[in-house]
């Protein structure tokens, strides 16, 4: 019989005002969460054989060769490394990656993490990296980093499609709704359309609440096979379809700033694979860096035409109790943004699946589309999971 | 006496790859790579013509004349260096040869920026070894 990957775990840290309960290092957090998703498979330690890492801690130094450190650090020997680095999509790209070396019997229980102390630190900045290389022609005028490109990219959608600063809150708005009903969240107290329009100005037309919050935070999935998933008495998730794609880096090379060509790409290499229609989601966890990235996320998925994105999430269509489930956990929004928010999307979609998500369960969610972006959006991974 | 305080935001890194745009610049020329295959301009500057993947570029003067493709303005800075510019405009220029450049926008009233505008380089002589290229509405 062939080997069907499932992911069997999930697990975070909790969060107390964005920043780790208890403090610990980068490591420390990682390990937490890894121990937290292997006692959600019921999967031993000593039994993980692949370990799939990407972050931006520890550069220069061990976070150099990421997965190596962390394995040294976990006590573990993998032989099978993905190190795949596309932002914060990487962990969609990761269970794609995962999948395939399960299925193909490269290894048996795959562990994939992150973790960031970025909060604690104080190492956010709006300043960016060093002006080498590409970003010689990024850095030099003063473009507020990653805020910039993204607000160049919802000018350009207000310009061809009429989109509104309005529309873009109701993102905000909406997903605030989900973060009230989860105990977890970072920012659970309720804002309108004029808070987030009257929110201080970042980078034009996006304000404070168009952005995405800076937080700490640590994740981690377990993926093995449908059968070891049995052995262990896991309760599995199924993948059914994923994809991955990127295009560009520097903002001046992104292909068309009112269009993700990437998550188009990606989507629908997993909607093909999936062999399903949109109307079989039930549940969407997206990358929400930003309030226009949903809308350029929600049109490249297929969920809406292009150009359309702002008049589908009116009126509170992605809140709860709206017709569209969107970012249920709050999202990076107001839940929580550790710099790489993607292994977030995997972890709460699990739990909707299993019907773990308490007062914000989705009744009846069987399928669940994540769809993780990276850089300034600049790469797309998309995975459809299924709990049937 | 006073002396003009040194220039302490980014500069660019230059490599080889890069010189000759920058030493242009320096000699206020806008000077980008053009493809002798496919006829394509490109920027930011490569070994290998992005559009076709030809090896055959040659450095060519460009008009410096453009349009606004899209911007931002920055109304928090990009580090504490920029602080005093706040808030100012980052743009991305539509070259009228095809590339697409970021660029501030010149301007001493930011919020007459529009999408489309039409736009001229500018050379910015900030420190003896670099100039920036910035641009200039042209109906300001």
């Amino acid at each position: 019989m062939a080997r069907e990957a499932v992911i069997v775990g999930v697990g975070d840290v909790p969060l107390k005002d964005g920043r780790v309960v208890g403090g610990g290092s980068v490591l420390q957090v990682q390990a937490r969460a890894a121990k937290a998703a292997l006692d959600d498979a019921g999967i031993a330690m000593r039994d993980v054989d692949g370990l799939l890492v990407a972050g931006l801690w520890g550069v220069p130094g061990p976070g150099q060769l990421a997965s190596v450190t962390l394995g040294e650090y976990l006590g573990i020997f993998p032989r099978f490394a993905d190190t795949t680095n596309i932002g914060g999509s990487a962990f969609e790209a990761h269970v794609a990656h995962a999948a395939m070396a399960i299925e193909s019997g490269y290894c048996d229980v795959a562990l994939i993490v992150y973790g960031s102390t970025q909060k604690s630190e104080r190492s956010r900045t709006l300043g960016g990296r060093p002006p080498v290389l590409t970003m010689q022609f990024e850095n030099v005028w003063g473009i507020p980093q990653p805020v910039g490109g993204y607000a160049m990219a919802a000018k350009r959608h207000m310009h061809e499609h009429g989109t509104t600063q309005e529309q873009l809150a109701e993102v905000a708005v909406a997903t605030r709704k989900w973060a009230s009903l989860n105990p977890a969240a970072t920012m659970r107290d309720p804002i309108t359309i004029d808070d987030v329009m009257a929110s201080t100005r970042i980078s034009d037309p996006l304000k404070l609440l168009d952005c995405c919050l800076v937080t700490d935070g640590a994740g981690a999935v377990v993926m093995t096979t449908a059968e070891n998933a049995k052995a262990h008495g896991s309760r599995a998730v199924n993948i059914r379809g994923y994809g991955e794609a990127h295009t560009h880096w520097s903002i001046g090379a992104m292909p068309d700033l009112a269009r993700l060509t990437a998550a188009e790409m990606s989507s629908k290499a997993a909607f093909d694979m999936a062999g399903i229609s949109r109307d079989a989601i039930d549940v969407v966890e997206c990358y929400d860096s930003f309030t226009i990235t949903v809308l350029l996320t929600l049109e490249a998925l297929g969920f809406c035409k292009r150009g359309e994105g702002g008049q589908f999430v009116a009126n509170q269509r992605t809140a709860p109790g709206g017709a569209f489930p969107l970012n249920t956990n709050g999202g990076g929004l107001s839940y929580c943004h550790p710099g790489m928010y993607g292994i977030f999307l995997l972890v709460e979609a699990v739990r909707q699946l299993r019907g773990e998500a308490g007062d914000r369960q989705v009744a009846g969610a069987k399928t669940a589309l994540v769809h993780g972006t990276g850089g300034t959006l600049s790469s797309g991974g998309t995975v459809i999971l299924a709990n049937h | 006496m006073t002396e003009a305080a040194a220039y302490d935001k980014p500069l660019p890194v230059i490599d080889p790859g890069t010189k000759p745009f920058w030493d242009a610049a320096r000699e206020h020329r806008l000077s980008i790579p053009r493809c002798r295959s496919c006829g394509k301009h490109h920027f930011y500057p490569r070994e290998l013509c992005p559009h076709c993947h030809s090896d055959d570029l040659e450095w060519t003067d460009v008009s410096g004349k453009g349009e606004i493709y899209s911007y931002t303005i920055a109304r928090k800075p990009a580090g504490p260096v920029f602080a005093p510019d706040v808030p100012y405009v980052i743009a991305m220029i539509a070259l009228d040869e095809g590339p697409r450049m970021l660029t501030n926008i010149v301007t001493s009233d930011v919020e007459a920026v529009r999408i489309g505008d039409r736009v001229t380089v500018s050379f910015d002589d900030v420190t003896p070894e670099v100039t920036l290229p910035k641009f200039t509405l042209d109906n300001a």
